[in-house]
């Protein structure tokens, strides 16, 4: 459950997103995250936002938590 | 990082002088992070990784299990979970939330507490009772469904309270005889929250090196590289590896969020008994989606499973391979414990990649 994951954002309606992941679209909520754009990442934790990452860091987490999702299946 | 610069990291830690030196780290990504990569069999002998407090089922006392598994059987009420929390054991033998499905009771697989607010909204003639476990990380976003059921006058959505919070359990582990632990490998998503600050502690306070960090094998090489050098040069800080996400404050709107609809209470978690500061309650104004409130809970103190050694493994004093039911009588397919259920356990990660310890 504490799996983190970067999620790219794809749509904007108040405090509720789209993010995107490997292909895989998620409604995500954007409470806790300050002046967001359609294109940034944020790392999600249960369903929230919980930070902003920068889009090269993001292209690198994506390839870690890829491999840490297979762990934990 | 480069597997020369990695090797560079290996080099440095085989000069070392050879004292007996072990490290915590508090986050079951990052117990399972360093099992997959098989970086315990990479350090030498003297350098020791043991897993902390880091995996939110696994501290969760036995007798809160029971309490949610009794809830389960009434007819008027909805469990929805994270699905780590499907198949940790009751106190009697075989019992789980997938076992009361099987015999009738209504459980939900979530991935987000908002996912249990809809599940309240679409069945209105039953309760949901959404399972709210974990640290600081998963703390803001539990809080928040219950201002987003009450905007929505959703009032048959209510939380079980299990949030806990580290930096109690991390004292109380201080604070014991013989913690024999030299730095901290310090959780990442848990910092994200509560941010660089709320872990100054172990360096300052403690006089322990501690380091910030994510969730490559890069990264907790580098950690490992990190605390080695601050332990060589006799520094005790607190470096933050993770500054693409950790910031010095943390997340202050998250932080609002905990402080709007939580309160700080004592709690007690597996292995440890009552911890004062160590849990999350939910506010006297918001009790109508308090669970524990709505249905009266009274736990019941209960013993941990017999032979079960997750309560020692859990503060770091022991080892998933030091019990003797491991991977014998308790394998993931029938768990005695949560350490060996949850995808953040100790015993799941040696079980998983038990080729590579
Ligand atoms: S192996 Fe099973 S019984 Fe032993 S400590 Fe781990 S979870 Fe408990």
């Amino acid at each position: 459950m504490c799996l983190a994951v970067p999620f790219k954002i794809i749509s904007i309606d108040g405090n509720d997103a789209v993010g995107e992941y490997e292909g895989i679209f998620r409604k995500i909520r954007v409470d806790f995250i300050k002046s967001l754009d359609i294109g940034d990442y944020v790392m999600v934790h249960a369903g929230f936002a919980i930070e902003k990452l920068d889009e090269k860091q993001a292209l690198l987490d994506i390839e870690a938590f890829k491999e840490l999702e297979e762990a934990f299946r | 990082m480069s597997l020369a610069c990695e090797n560079g990291i290996l080099k440095y830690l085989f000069e070392k002088d050879g004292i007996r030196i072990n490290f915590m780290e508090v986050c079951g990504t990052h117990t399972h992070a360093i099992a997959r990569a098989g970086i315990k069999a990479l350090l030498p002998d003297n350098i020791r990784l043991i897993s902390g407090p880091g995996c939110p089922v696994c501290v969760t006392a036995q007798e809160t299990i029971d309490a949610y598994l009794t809830l389960s059987e009434r007819d008027d009420v909805i469990i929805a979970t994270y699905g780590d929390m499907i198949r940790v054991p009751g106190s009697e033998r075989g019992d789980n939330l997938a076992r009361r499905r099987a015999l009738g009771s209504r459980v939900a697989v979530v991935y987000s507490p908002v996912d249990a607010v809809d599940i309240a909204a679409n069945n209105p003639d039953k309760t949901v009772v959404f399972l709210g476990v974990g640290f600081e990380t998963t703390a803001p976003g539990t809080a928040a469904s219950i201002g987003i059921a009450k905007e929505r006058n959703v009032h048959n959505y209510c939380v079980y309270s299990m949030l806990k919070r580290v930096e109690p359990a991390l004292r109380a582990l201080l604070d014991s005889p013989d913690f024999d632990i030299s730095g901290f490998i310090v959780p990442g998503h848990v910092a994200a929250i509560i941010g660089e600050r709320g872990f100054d502690f172990l360096a300052s306070e403690y006089k322990k090196p501690s380091v910030i960090t994510g969730f490559e094998p890069e990264d907790i090489m580098g950690s490992i590289y990190s605390l080695i050098k601050q332990i060589r040069s006799g520094r005790a800080e607190l470096e933050n590896k993770y500054e693409r996400l950790v910031k010095k404050e943390g997340n202050i709107a998250a932080i609002d969020a905990i402080e709007k609809y939580l309160y700080v209470r004592d709690d007690v978690w597996r292995g440890f008994s009552n911890i004062s500061k160590a849990g999350f309650g939910i506010k006297e104004e918001y009790s109508d989606f308090d669970a524990e409130k709505r249905f009266d809970i009274k736990t019941v103190l209960k013993p941990a499973p017999a032979g079960c050694l997750c309560g020692e493994i859990i503060k770091g004093r022991k080892e998933p391979l030091d019990c003797r039911l491991f991977g014998c009588i308790c394998t993931p397919e029938d768990p005695i414990g949560p350490c060996m259920v949850s995808g953040e356990g100790a015993c799941s990660a040696a079980f998983k990649y038990r080729s590579l310890i």
